[in-house]
């Protein structure tokens, strides 16, 4: 039987270990969106089943829920004569499988001690670009996956120690920034091979049995916290529903509707109302709708442990062809905008099931924006980063400005950093006025982002939503402002016909792209907000 | 040397002022404690040093000070303004697009400088350095004018890219100084010429805020000292361990931002080594805070960046210390949700806890040790009471916490002291066990002049090994002034592919770091035992952003060939060692050199500070008295001075001395080491 604080130190033991792979990654990767944005993720998996038994607290919060899927997938496949064995490492990109986008490399490693498989390690990061139609792979006109880049099965980089040059080459050849994806794919190695060292090193000093029960018990606490947290909640059934502004490819919403039940100490989250799946790219897998789930719940319930016990006493239903639960070669490439608005949703009908802990809705989109041109001497750049906006009003106070989405704990990637690596300038980099929803606590602001190309000519690319359907208020607070997308071209100011969505538009030198990003929702009545702080966000041009 | 050789440390603290002097001609030391005036923090400094020595025969002042710690975390810095480039005034605000934590989407942020003291000028360079908008000065004095006109008494000028040309904010600098009425203005790429605009922004605006503050607080104490016939070295100690000159603390004072706490993990490194404890936790128990800090192998861990509260970035190299809102004077009071809570909010020195019987009228963390009867009311520490009121102590808590909660005095005041111990244990726990460290290899050293009294709590909350009372925990800050090294430090961008880097002109500029960052250390007058130089290149790999830290191989005083193959060879080392896997064939590039100059100062033999031959336990018995553990205890009493070497005493104890009161709980046993430490385990 394990102490408390034997159990407390091999938690922090092995919380450690993902975190120093995280670190290592972020500082070896070679593109920013893994080594500035952190968009990218490590944890240790269950030998049998894959399912999370430990995760960094560094890395991105949605591949914490969708990794066992890739672990699983690995499992799955390599069986009998093709099982994995020591210094073997697997790579993949399919999201059918492993849930996300192709954008998002896989990389897999089993975990040998005394012959026995012990654990899985694996590192997760977003590359820059894995070929398809559009630079950076955000591709608004998707449908099918193949306009959105090549799709990598699972299988052996590594083989029992020694890489497997072809697959390399393979990878190498599919990608526009080539040196950029040779970079990432050592870092990550590199964080493997630290990974598999401290793991080791854990098991000679405390032994693989306590190291071991240690897994199970944390697992176990997780699942039996969770479901003290619901218990205490009151039976019931609340449905809910918002909408996605569009697919990319015909200017229709999209609904995305739950009806949360709680039922003792569990939960069951019926999907059955939502839209069918689409012809672009705002689908996604059942791995990522399970994983958006664990995501929202542990921002309902922060003090529950980071693994998979948390989904232990969740049933989640999703009805048959549902934008949900997409098939191939159904386009995946914007799944960050649903998985935002299901965690909108579970927000919303959790404000009615517990008011005293309401969020007001964050700003609801990944907002990623790629430019890509040609040098002076023919070599190809990509610039790619998602962009910020509004916390939502909260019991706690005012929501905050420009923050990161709820999926991701990723860090937005400097001025100065992006205009020494691209042609391009920032001509505006400010927050939003007005743009936070009112309320006894307001919505926190959204923000201008302006960008001038410098060089003679470029394309452009953005990926976002929230520009019809804004950000929500609860209990009474209002909506943030919604997104809007513009540029400019030789006739003045244009926005796109699909909102918030722009496929390949043409800069010229001196022209600008302009993001406006949605605020947060207010939480409470807009009249019970604090005359002292009315009269500070006006001296401070918060609301003008 | 006329003045003789006396060297003292000096640590302000929100409660207490620390002495620590050492005669380096004898090789004894004296130690000293006086309550902080805060407001008039140069009365107590002075009136400290003068019960030491007379000012005149001091040949160096060495402080640690919180001032600057504590003017952020109370967010109580000066109105500053901030200049910046047209477009982007909000940097400041936006931070790197974060959020206070993971899971959870409250909290908001404040910036230093709010947004009306924001003020963007048109001015715009580039990432290659080269200049598209040059600065208009009359425009930059009028944004500086309105800055005045709105209360500013600090300026910091920020300008995008300065750290590749520093040209526009030079001429905004010069078009300001015309107007300006004060020192306290700065440019970012003098504070930190260093690429990433959020951070070095942050790091000049906090400057900005601390300047007035700390400028004038370390201007005053100078002008007390030297009054009082004070004619030695004034320096203060730095976040990363090393001194600097008074001169350079006022220009630069977000280098002071842990300037005290690190001068206590510096003496704690030194002297838990000595004792052969390499592996501590320091806990620095003040009056206001809680400063944790682990040591591994005797040397401090250093950071690159340091966050002290969200958002608020200070990126300077520093000792990693950890700190929250719990000590001596942390208030106890029972909040809405009739939950009691202790800290942050503290009594501080004025008024203090309300056994001081200075109009405190809260209940502290202080008040509650001296009804258990753990501070001993008759015989306080520090000097400046004769007595501490315990009634009115008793009063207070029965008011505040008895009564809410439905408990007796005892009882209320044994609560405050459990939730004061599990802060203080889940500071130790992030530290220790979150990061990986297995506690029962680690000792606690508990310093400042409330740690012992909680040091057996915390060792058992947290399954520490032992327990380290360095025999003067209330002046372990002070010491460590007096034997921190004199340390400066320089970064300067090249930015260069290494196969265009002229191994020359790297030699040329290393020389020339070296030899101004030498010219401080010559100013300040001090002497040293040996001095040392380092140079370092920060590169990556062609492409990647990060960089890794390159240690150059040459001699300690920095001489040594240079070549594009040795550096290339330095970094796959370096690279190899913190990440993995090399890429060959991909070049290489070099962002910045550091140089750093250092100092060594004299190291105390800590042996000088042992108990003398003829102390006895017998001689060292001051009688018994009540003091609750469970129940109230007849409680052996000792002076911790007059122990001798090897002596073993089992808890219930308590041993006191000038600077702290230490308690062996039951079940615990304190042994002194030949140093004087007292060593804190569980009996066997």
């Amino acid at each position: 039987m394990l102490d408390p604080v034997t159990l407390a130190v091999l938690k922090g033991r092995l919380e450690q270990i993902a975190d120093e792979m995280d670190a290592t990654l972020f500082r070896a990767a070679f593109n920013p969106t893994i080594a500035e944005a952190h968009d990218a993720c490590h944890g240790i998996y269950d030998a049998a089943t894959g399912a999370t038994l430990i995760q960094g607290k560094s890395g991105l919060p949605i591949f914490v829920g969708v990794m066992a899927f890739g672990v699983r997938a690995v499992i799955d496949k390599f069986t009998g004569d093709n099982a994995p064995a020591e210094g073997d490492v697997f790579i993949f990109n399919d999201p059918y499988l492993g849930g996300t986008h192709l954008s998002d490399l896989r990389l897999v490693r089993p975990c040998f001690r005394d012959g026995r498989l012990f654990c899985w390690l694996a590192s997760v990061g977003h590359w820059h670009d894995v070929g398809g139609a559009v630079p950076g792979n955000y591709n608004p006109a998707a449908t099918e996956y193949f306009q959105e880049g090549v799709l990598i099965p699972p299988v052996r980089l590594i083989t029992a120690g020694r890489l497997n040059q072809d697959i390399l080459d393979i990878l190498l050849a599919a990608s526009r920034m080539p040196m950029s994806a040779y970079g990432d794919l050592n870092a990550h190695l590199s964080a493997l091979d630290l990974g598999a060292a401290r793991v080791a090193a854990l098991l000679d000093e405390y032994g693989t049995e306590m190291v071991a029960a240690a897994l199970g018990e944390l697992t176990a606490r997780a699942a039996a916290q969770i479901r003290a947290e619901i218990a205490a909640l009151p039976d019931g059934t609340w449905h809910e529903e918002d909408f996605l502004d569009n697919d990319g490819r015909t200017d229709v919403p999209l609904r995305i509707a739950c009806a949360v039940t709680v039922s003792g100490d569990r939960l069951k989250l019926d999907f059955t109302g939502s839209a069918d799946a689409c012809a672009g790219p705002v689908n996604i897998s059942r791995a990522t709708t399970v994983a958006s789930v664990y995501v929202a719940l542990k921002h309902l319930f922060p003090e529950v442990a980071a693994n998979s016990g948390v989904l232990d006493p969740i049933d989640i239903v999703l009805p048959p062809n549902a934008l949900l639960d997409a098939q191939r070669p159904k386009p995946v490439g914007g799944y960050t905008e649903t998985i935002l608005r299901i965690i909108d949703v579970l927000f919303c009908a959790f404000a009615r099931i517990r008011p005293d802990h309401a969020y007001g809705n964050a700003y609801g989109t990944i907002n990623a924006l790629s430019i890509a041109g040609l040098r002076p001497d023919g070599q190809r750049w990509v610039m790619f980063s998602f962009f910020g906006g509004g916390h939502g009003g909260n019991p706690e106070g005012d929501g905050l400005s420009h923050g990161n989405p709820p999926i991701a704990t990723a860090i937005i990637p400097p001025v100065e950093i992006m205009e020494a690596a691209y042609p391009i300038r920032f001509t505006q980099w400010a927050l939003r006025p007005g743009s936070g929803g009112a309320g006894t606590h307001r919505g926190g602001m959204g923000a201008i982002y302006e960008i001038e190309l410098r060089d003679s000519s470029a394309e452009a690319f953005v990926f976002a939503e929230r520009a019809r359907f804004a950000p929500r208020g609860v209990l009474g607070g209002g909506s943030g402002a919604p997104n809007v997308v513009s540029f400019e071209q030789d006739d003045g100011w244009h926005t796109p016909p699909l909102a918030s969505k722009v496929v390949g538009v043409r800069l010229k030198r001196g022209q600008h792209i302009r993001l406006e990003s949605p605020g947060g929702g207010g939480w409470g009545d807009p009249a019970g907000r604090d005359p002292a702080a009315v009269a500070r966000d006006k001296r401070l041009g918060y609301v003008p | 040397m006329s003045r003789g050789e006396n060297v003292v440390g000096v640590d302000v603290g929100g409660t207490f002022t620390d002495l620590f002097l050492f005669d380096a001609a004898t090789g004894t030391a004296r130690v000293g404690k006086v309550p902080s005036t805060r407001g008039r923090e140069a009365d107590g400094f002075a009136e400290g040093i003068t019960g030491l020595a007379p000012l005149a025969d001091i040949s160096a002042i060495v402080h640690g000070t919180t001032v600057g710690t504590n003017a952020l975390l109370e967010r109580k810095g000066a109105r500053a303004g901030l200049i910046t480039t047209a477009g982007f005034r909000d940097v400041l605000e936006m931070r790197r697009r974060d959020r206070r934590q993971t899971w959870g989407l409250t909290g908001t942020f404040v910036p230093v400088i709010e947004r009306d003291m924001r003020v963007e000028v048109a001015e715009r360079t580039l990432a290659d350095g080269s200049i598209l908008t040059a600065v208009d000065p009359a425009e930059v004095r009028a944004a500086a004018q309105r800055l005045l006109d709105a209360g500013a008494e600090a300026l910091c000028i920020v300008f995008l890219h300065s750290y590749a040309n520093p040209a526009n904010e030079r001429a905004a600098l010069e078009a300001v100084r015309t107007i300006w009425p004060n020192a306290h203005i700065a440019i970012s790429s003098d504070i930190l010429p260093e690429i990433r605009e959020f951070e070095r922004t942050s790091t000049a605006a906090l400057n900005a805020v601390l300047q007035p503050v700390v400028g004038g607080y370390i201007a005053a104490l100078d002008a007390t000292l030297r009054q009082g016939g004070f004619g030695g070295a004034f320096l203060i100690v730095q976040s990363n361990g090393g001194v600097m000159s008074v001169e350079t603390a006022a220009r630069l004072p977000v280098r002071t931002a842990l300037s005290g706490p690190a001068a206590g993990v510096i003496a704690a490194a030194h002297i838990a080594t000595e004792a052969g404890f390499p592996d501590v936790i320091t806990g620095d128990i003040g009056g206001t805070s809680f400063d944790v800090s682990l040591v591994a192998g005797g040397v401090p861990a250093l950071a690159a960046q340091s966050t002290l509260d969200f958002g608020l970035v200070v990126r300077t190299p520093m000792i990693e210390i950890t700190t929250i809102g719990a000590g001596g004077g942390s208030i106890a009071r029972v909040d809405a949700a009739g939950l009691l809570q202790v800290g942050p909010q503290s009594a501080g020195s004025i008024p203090g806890p309300v056994c001081y019987g200075a109009g405190g009228d809260r209940p502290t963390v202080t008040d509650a040790n001296v009804v258990l009867g753990r501070i001993n009311a008759e015989r306080p520490i520090g000097g400046k009471f004769a007595r501490l009121d315990a009634a009115a102590a008793a009063r207070v808590i029965a008011r505040d916490v008895g009564a809410p909660l439905r408990l007796d005095v005892v009882a209320a005041a044994e609560a405050i002291l459990r939730v004061a111990n599990a802060r203080m244990a889940g500071a130790l726990r992030l530290v220790s066990i979150e990061r990986g460290h297995d506690p029962k290899k680690f000792t606690l050293m508990p310093f400042g002049g409330g740690g012992a009294l909680h040091a057996g709590a915390l060792i058992r909350d947290v399954g520490l090994a032992r327990a380290l009372v360095p025999r003067f925990p209330g002046v372990t800050s002070a010491l460590g002034c007096v034997i921190a090294d004199m340390r400066h430090d320089r970064v300067r961008t090249l930015n260069r592919m290494l196969a265009e880097l002229d191994p020359a002109a790297l030699r040329a500029e290393m020389d020339a770091a070296a030899s101004s960052l030498a010219a401080l250390l010559n100013r300040a007058g001090m002497a040293f035992t040996a001095r040392r130089v380092a140079h370092a290149l920060d590169m990556n790999y062609a492409g990647q952003t990060h960089t890794v830290a390159v240690p150059l191989p040459l001699e300690p005083d920095g001489s040594g060939e240079l070549s594009q193959a040795r550096i290339a060879a330095a970094f796959e080392a370096a690279y190899s060692g913190s990440y993995g896997r090399l890429l060959p064939g991909v070049p290489m590039r070099v962002l910045n050199l550091r140089s750093a100059v250092t100092g060594v100062r004299p190291k105390i033999d800590l042996l000088s500070m042992a108990p003398t031959a003829d102390a006895s336990i017998e001689s060292a018995r001051r009688g018994r008295r009540r003091v609750w553990f469970d129940g109230w205890t007849d409680t052996p009493v000792f002076g911790r001075l007059g122990l001798p070497v090897g002596a073993v005493i089992a808890g219930p104890a308590v041993l006191e001395q000038p600077d702290t009161t230490i308690l062996i709980e039951p079940g615990l046993s304190g042994r002194v080491d030949r140093f004087g430490n007292l060593i804190l385990e569980a009996s066997r």
